[in-house]
């Protein structure tokens, strides 16, 4: 068994290894190369040296995106997690109905990112338009509007996660806890929430680097209107390489900042939890 | 050969007269039509295969920079000696990179009949103060006559270049003029009241309140115009498949004063901002195939019924060709009137326009200023006009 497992590893795993290879290590690369270059079409790059940081760091739009993504991503995490958690407690409550519910509630995720933004946009104008008002006029709706299509999106996804982790946590350290004479709140703070730990961690990763890598959404419902007061980072960067002239170098070396600023976030905010995460 | 189509209301037309021609010469032809508003995109990774395309467009000079050494010079080639005009080539350093291949024409499309339930006629419009005068007007009395002056100006991306671009034009070009220049560095702005004048216009007499704009897209505006809520749609002799429901007899077309210049000559805004260019990297064999192809589209009978006949399925073009043959195209054949009469055509200067970024800037701006119309709104756009133009233009492109 352990020698054919050995012969055979290249048939099982090189196709996606050369999947990997072709899609994901290739790409980049080659983009890291491109940060250094100028160019038109991704075949011949002139290389230019650091030129394209400096004025990626230059563009106030690009700090003004970071800084929109940042609060975004602050606000979708707490308001994701903390609603996530609460439907997942009631849902392990045992109250009738409760597959349905996490059915429904786990629905909105297999829609697709372009087209949720387009339908909460007819939702979110068809609203407004009664008071005269539209989506895109004004950032605080945009913002708004972004949290909660992704609250929308994400809260079913995020509640599986945390249901889950709920039924594993063993029934008897409750129960010792309550014979102990905790009421409810010390049992959530002290038993459910460092059992919770690594479902917790989990959570806050995917909903940390989910904030930060918003695209579709953005694309579609506010497009970074008004004048790109609500540009995330990633259409910023999406924005740069295809729309301006001259500017595809400038894009590539955001998307390399960019890419660094998201593995620093996701590898600080895993140790920062891991930490805390408790042995049964 | 490939060629990578810009238009996509031409699209099919395109896919047709491929097949015709594959048919009578056994060259085969591959066109592709790249998304609206993403014909950079889709260009910029085309070229980068191996099967690049060997026929693609750009919008003018500004356009040309990005696609400049990509470019096969024309100058002497079969379809240069064709052009009506030597306008029609854009030229450059000695060189002529691209080639006009269709003329168009823009101004406000008018519903006469519903002008004339409102009691006028297009003669009752000669200048700004007149169209204001009605619109206003319609206005005033929309709730008895059952329609507003304007369609939605909608600023959706489907419908915003009607209004960061073509009607920016104006501004430019009386700013050209009375400068007699051709393009410039630095804009100055000095019609820019003229054109918050025609803005305020449009955004105050439409079918909807001036805040739901930014939420109002072009089929909006065509929907309005077809369905008889709006007398006055601006957009271009391109839209007459849109607009044909209405009848022949209904449509008109009047220039779009903004009360500068010769109002009483002024003519409707005639140019183009599409230019085709052969890919100089392509094999020489296809190089002159794709010339032949070029050649083939303005001479053969075939070609020209494809490019210049409005009827279902054809492109409808005016081409600047010596072989253009008279239009179906009930728009067209109003903007020769307008030239017959000795009109003064407006020039489309917007080919000079710095950037796509300048354009989505100046969009964004009068956006926010439609929907709450205050002088801070507006210096945002004069911010976006006059001192983005500097900064774009000094764009390093490298």
């Amino acid at each position: 068994m352990e020698k054919s497992i050995k012969r055979y590893f290249p048939v099982f795993l090189g196709p996606t290894f050369l999947a990997f290879i072709i899609g994901f290590i290739v790409p980049f690369i080659m983009g890291l190369y491109l940060s250094l270059c100028d160019f038109r079409a991704v075949t011949d790059a002139k290389f230019v040296g650091l030129s394209n940081f400096a004025r990626a760091f230059q563009d106030a739009e690009f700090l003004h995106a970071f800084l929109f993504t940042a609060a975004f991503t602050a606000v979708t995490v707490v308001l994701i997690n903390v609603i996530a958690f609460a439907v997942a407690m009631v849902l392990t409550q045992n109250i009738p109905g409760t597959n349905i519910f996490r059915t429904t509630f786990f629905m909105p995720n297999l829609i697709g990112g372009i087209v949720l933004g387009y339908i909460w946009q007819l939702i979110f104008n068809g609203v407004l338009a009664r008071y005269d008002l539209a989506l895109k006029i004004s950032a605080k709706y945009g913002f708004w509007g972004l949290v909660i299509v992704l609250c929308w999106q994400q809260i079913g996804y995020m509640m599986i996660i945390y249901i889950a982790g709920l039924q594993s946590i063993p029934g008897d350290l409750n129960e010792a806890a309550q014979i102990d004479g905790a009421n409810a709140w010390q049992r959530l703070w002290n038993v459910t929430i460092p059992n919770m730990m690594p479902s917790i961690t989990i959570c806050t990763f995917l909903t940390l680097t989910n904030g930060f890598k918003l695209f579709d959404q953005n694309l579609s419902l506010t497009a970074g209107e008004p004048m790109k007061q609500t540009e995330g980072l990633a259409l910023n960067i999406f924005n740069t390489f295809y729309t301006r002239v001259g500017w595809q170098g400038v894009g590539q070396a955001k998307a390399v900042v960019f890419f660094i600023l998201v593995v620093g976030l996701g590898l600080l905010q895993l140790r920062m939890t891991r930490s805390k995460e408790v042995q049964q | 050969m490939y060629y990578l189509n810009f238009k996509p209301e031409a699209d099919a037309a395109w896919q047709e007269l491929a097949k015709a021609y594959t048919a009578e010469t056994g060259v085969e032809v591959k066109v592709q039509t790249a998304a609206s508003g993403q014909y950079e995109a889709t260009l910029m990774s085309e070229i980068a295969k191996t099967e690049a395309p060997t026929l693609f467009q750009v919008n003018g000079p500004v356009g040309l920079k990005n696609w400049r050494d990509y470019c096969y010079d024309l100058t002497g080639s079969k379809i240069a000696g064709e052009l009506s005009s030597d306008d029609f080539a854009l030229m450059d350093g000695g060189e002529m990179p691209g080639i006009a291949y269709v003329i168009e024409t823009y101004g406000i499309i008018v519903n006469t009949k519903l002008l004339g339930d409102a009691g006028y006629t297009l003669d009752d419009i000669k200048s700004f103060a007149d169209l204001k005068k009605v619109a206003e007007d319609i206005t005033a009395r929309s709730g008895e006559l059952g329609f507003s002056a304007f369609t939605s100006a909608g600023m959706d991306g489907s419908s915003d270049w009607r209004f960061k671009t073509h009607l920016a034009n104006l501004p430019i070009y009386f700013e050209y003029e009375a400068d007699g220049i051709g393009d410039t560095e630095a804009i100055k702005g000095t019609y820019l009241d003229n054109y918050r004048a025609v803005w305020d216009l449009y955004i105050n007499n439409c079918t909807c309140a001036p805040t739901l704009l930014s939420a109002k897209t072009g089929d909006d505006s065509v929907a309005e115009f077809v369905t008889e809520q709006a007398v006055f749609y601006q957009n271009g002799t391109w839209a007459y498949g849109d607009v044909a429901d209405v009848g022949d007899e209904n449509l008109g077309m009047l220039p779009i004063y903004i009360g500068v210049g010769d109002e009483a000559n002024q003519g409707l805004c005639t140019g183009t901002e599409n230019y085709w260019c052969v890919n100089k990297n392509a094999a020489p064999e296809d190089i002159q195939a794709t010339l032949d192809f070029m050649y083939w589209c303005v001479t053969s009978e075939t070609g020209l019924d494809y490019m210049c006949s409005g009827d279902e399925g054809k492109m409808g073009f005016v081409i600047p060709f010596k072989g253009n043959l008279e239009s179906t195209n009930a728009l067209v054949n109003i903007a020769n009137d307008y030239v017959a009469q000795g009109k003064t055509s407006i020039k489309w200067c917007f080919p000079t326009m710095p950037s796509e970024e300048w354009k989505n800037v100046l969009g964004s701006a009068l956006t926010t200023y439609a929907a709450d119309q205050t002088d801070a709104n507006w210096e945002t756009v004069r911010a976006a006009f006059v001192d983005n133009w500097a900064k774009e233009k000094a764009n390093p492109t490298v």
